[in-house]
């Protein structure tokens, strides 16, 4: 009977370790969902999904220690506005996938997030997911519920196996709980726009900006804004400190050309749509290129299409229908690499979500894989 | 020595000779060291209670040499033990009697500065404070400091995810480093990482770092730099109890402050640095806090109000804001010599490193002083107030017979305090030999097995720098096996989920 059922939904670890070490000794996949806010990534899997919401609920959080301990299925939404109300964050500025693919938001779990290293404009001043998952417990490939890293904001004690957790795609185990550093949120947002810069003039006052004093919080580049370029720097914290900051960038950027200003609530808007990509069309391919900041205008020349640069141009999102190999061969030529974020069914089953890597760090990854899963319950074939 | 280091192998040693002249083959003649004198320079690293000469010496020059020296140790099993500076604090790089010691100190070089995408490409043997040297006139550092930084190296750091006393803000190694190239046991090259903010795959680079030169040995780092802020700005304040100086911390973060620096010492630590630096610490209280604030001119000068105030609200019996630099920096001498300081009051002492939840100092320190009394051993506090790692200083006497081991049995009680109340052994030393046989206490043997599987993933031999991190050596066959019979689940006709 359980073999013909769409969807596992374990509530318990035991109930996890059960499901897992079934599909073991069946040879069966599984594929690790939370929402299912990133389903539409990587090819189409037929295999049973194991659905973690079951595992939800904020278990610890304390403000002052900056710690907070949430099962992998707490929605993202929920954690959220529970630092928020603390006027705490996430630093590494984690979005819902949901409008990215046409839907609506509220669906991404906090696991997720974790497992898909989902990490926003702030990513560049504020690290990434893997800089701020502290610690995690999980059932891995083997059936073995195992925990790793800790609850504290500091720890060296045995491997950090949270850095390879976070962005993993659910390929190593099943995240049930993850500890999450978090920080206080800036009192005061402001973003100033430099308007009509090409993307060369963009990159380069990005740069000088992110290696100004004046401590940019995010910095992105928009090539149509209301008919004209946009490029964007996010300066935010207590207000006497950000009024300094502002003047410094004005300084700087006074010879640029026009400026604008953001503040507030349109501050927080402008950055929450390039996190999910509003100015893109919906339609063609989606990337996302991570690469060397200063080599994002030759990318741009190399790809046609419509894009975005966030992370003071160390991510280039592009919506093209060039084809995948050109792509990343343009994206490796440049130091960086390319994930396919949403294409059609049909274009996913042929093209591999991740950027293939080099063999030797392929082989190791591999080895990696297979020590938390050995008999490859995880590979769905997704990625 | 009461530790147990993995038995060293008959014919390995019996073969020493011929392992020295295929190293001689590998590496021009004064890069290979073999003679008595020379070993023992090497005996042990910043853990200095543990010595041990290695086998031969060895310092390669380029990544080649290295590929070299390793697959050959690898065709003929022999262990390797890599070493940067040899600063580890907790015996990362001690020497094995049948292991090759791989020196990385010949890396000397920095080989290129970026500061359009703020990052500088390293060889590992390059000091910490050498790489903020090479970027400060054009206003940009490193930002992890660990206490040893004007000799530790880049690849040490990178080993051990070295710290400092600006981790609250500004994230140990890890959160500094954007790639490095890795030489394998087996002697294969590969380039984790690079110039960009994430890699490709899985995160092994984030594995790497921190794995105390067990997985790999690295030839080259990609490390971020910072601009440096405008200003920095200290806060020096008492406290008469160690509860207010608590609060304090809690208080100011809670204010939605995140200082550069936030630093706690307790009164036999106070007294000892101003013996040492004579710099106007307050001798009347119990707790020194040392807050500082780095950014503009304009938010450090409101925030040094503000954490005043906070302190104050707090029962502060001292507060000085620094006027100047000069000033900050002797708020911070004391702090930065209470290791020297406490060395002048006792013959010896014994670095301890645990992180806890802030919220449980005031009962942690309590019961650390129940264990000094217990223990018969005094102890001075220093602590990382932000972030929770604690300092705890042991006071002994090494020529005093017995007294090493109570301090070992001292520090121990601590580690498994630190545990207990929800906290880690190491914060940023590393566990090496030292905490080595303590990590029972904070992971089960399942945990302990899907760290170690990632070390066979690595090094399937077990050859590189082996006796360190894990209590037991588990062959990399033995923990691969999986227990799970097909099909044959306990209770088969449960409903399922």
């Amino acid at each position: 009977m359980m073999s013909r059922l769409a969807a596992l939904r374990p509530t318990t670890i035991d109930e996890l370790c059960e499901a897992i070490a079934d599909a073991a000794g069946r040879g069966a996949k599984l594929a690790i969902t939370g929402g299912g806010s990133k389903s539409a990534i990587g090819s189409p899997s037929g295999a049973t999904r194991l659905d973690m919401s079951g595992f939800a609920g904020v278990i610890d959080y304390d403000p002052a220690e900056l710690v907070l301990t949430a099962a992998a299925g707490t929605p993202l939404a929920t954690v959220q506005a529970l630092v928020a109300g603390e006027g705490q964050m996430l630093a590494f500025d984690p979005f819902d996938h949901g409008v990215v693919f046409g839907g609506a938001e509220g669906r991404a779990t906090i696991g997720g997030v974790v497992a898909a290293g989902v990490a926003g404009p702030l990513r560049v001043s504020q690290g990434g997911v893997r800089d701020h998952l502290l610690g995690f417990k999980a059932v891995s490939g083997r059936a073995e519920f195992f925990v790793a890293g800790a609850k504290v904001t500091k720890n060296v004690t045995g491997y950090d196996l949270p850095k390879l957790m976070a962005g993993s795609w659910g390929r190593l185990a099943a995240l049930t709980e993850v500890t999450l550093k978090v920080l206080p949120r800036a009192k005061l947002r402001i973003t100033k726009l430099v308007l009509g810069l090409s993307a060369d003039f963009a990159v380069k006052a990005m740069a000088r900006a992110m290696g100004s004093q004046a401590e940019v919080s995010a910095a992105a580049h928009l090539p149509d804004y209301h008919g004209r370029s946009a490029t964007a720097l996010r300066v935010q914290g207590f207000a006497a400190s950000v009024e300094a900051r502002c003047r410094m960038l004005d300084a700087q950027l006074a010879e640029l050309g026009a400026l604008d200003l953001l503040e507030d609530r349109a501050c927080e808007s402008f950055w929450h749509a390039i996190a999910t990509l509003e100015p893109l069309p919906s339609h063609p391919p989606l990337w996302r290129i991570i690469l060397p900041p200063r080599r994002a205008p030759e990318l741009m020349r190399m790809i046609d299409g419509a894009w975005l640069l966030d992370w003071a141009g160390g991510l280039a999102w592009v919506a093209t229908d060039i084809r995948p190999d050109r792509i990343r061969t343009a994206a490796a030529a440049l130091g960086g690499n390319a994930t396919l974020v949403r294409a059609s069914a049909a274009m996913r089953a042929v093209t591999p979500a991740l950027h293939p890597l080099p063999a030797g760090v392929a082989a190791l990854e591999e080895r990696v894989r297979r020590a938390f899963d050995p008999s490859g319950i995880f590979e769905t074939g997704r990625f | 020595m009461t530790l147990k280091m993995p038995v060293p192998d008959e014919a390995t040693l019996a073969g020493r000779a011929e392992i020295v002249a295929a190293l001689r083959d590998i590496i021009p003649r004064e890069g290979v060291i073999a003679d008595p004198d020379g070993l023992r320079v090497y005996e042990s690293d910043g853990l200095t209670a543990y010595r041990q000469p290695p086998m031969v010496v060895v310092l390669p020059e380029t990544t080649a040499q290295v590929s070299a020296v390793l697959a050959w140790c690898h065709s003929r099993n022999v262990k390797v033990v890599p070493r940067g500076s040899g600063t580890s604090l907790s015996g990362g790089a001690l020497p094995l009697a049948d292991a090759v010691l791989l020196g990385l100190g010949r890396f000397n070089r920095v080989l290129d500065i970026d500061y359009d995408d703020r990052l500088v490409v390293l060889q590992p043997g390059v000091t910490n404070l050498a790489i903020t040297r090479a970027v400060e006139a054009a206003g940009f550092y490193y930002a992890p400091d660990p206490s040893s930084q004007i000799a530790c190296s880049i690849g040490g750091n990178v080993a051990e995810n070295s710290g400092g006393v600006h981790c609250l803000k500004y994230g140990l190694t890890t959160n500094s480093v954007l790639g490095c190239e890795l030489v394998l046991m087996d002697g294969e090259i590969v380039r984790l990482g690079g110039r960009c903010l994430e890699p490709g795959g899985l995160d092994l680079l984030g594995v790497v770092v921190g794995s105390e030169g067990l997985l790999g040995v690295v030839t080259e780092v990609t490390v971020r730099i910072l601009p440096r802020p405008e200003t920095a700005r200290a806060v020096l304040i008492g406290f008469g109890g160690v509860e207010d100086a608590g609060r304090c911390v809690a208080d100011v973060i809670a204010a939605g402050i995140i200082p550069a620096g936030m630093e706690m010492m307790d009164k036999p630590a106070i007294h000892a640095a101003e013996a040492f630096v004579h710099v106007g610490y307050p001798l009347d209280v119990e707790a020194l806090l040392i807050v500082e604030l780095d950014g503009p001119v304009a938010e450090c000068e409101h925030l040094t109000a503000e954490v005043a105030r906070i302190a104050n609200t707090d029962g502060a019996v001292s507060c000085r804001i620094s006027a100047d630099d000069n000033e900050r920096i002797a708020f911070w001498s004391g702090r930065k010599a209470a290791f020297p300081a406490v060395g002048r009051i006792s013959p010896d002492y014994y670095c301890m490193d645990g992180t806890i939840p802030r919220r449980r100092l005031p009962e942690v320190l309590r019961r650390i002083a129940c264990l000094s009394e217990r223990h018969g051993l005094g102890v001075a506090n220093v602590f990382h107030a932000g972030d929770g790692n604690l300092h705890p200083l042991i006071l002994y006497d090494a020529n005093t017979p017995g007294e090493l081991d109570r301090a070992e049995a001292f520090g121990n009680d601590i580690l498994r305090l630190c545990v207990e109340v929800g906290g880690v052994l190491t914060g940023e030393h590393g566990v090496g030999v030292e905490k080595r046989d303590l990590m029972p206490a904070m992971y089960s043997p399942v945990d302990l097995a899907h760290q170690q599987r990632v070390k066979c993933a690595f090094d399937p031999a077990l050859l590189l720098n082996p006796g360190k991190v894990f209590p037991t050596l588990h062959r990399c066959a033995e923990l691969g096996r999986m227990h799970i019979h097909a099909g044959a689940l306990p209770f088969p006709d449960l409903p399922r989920f």
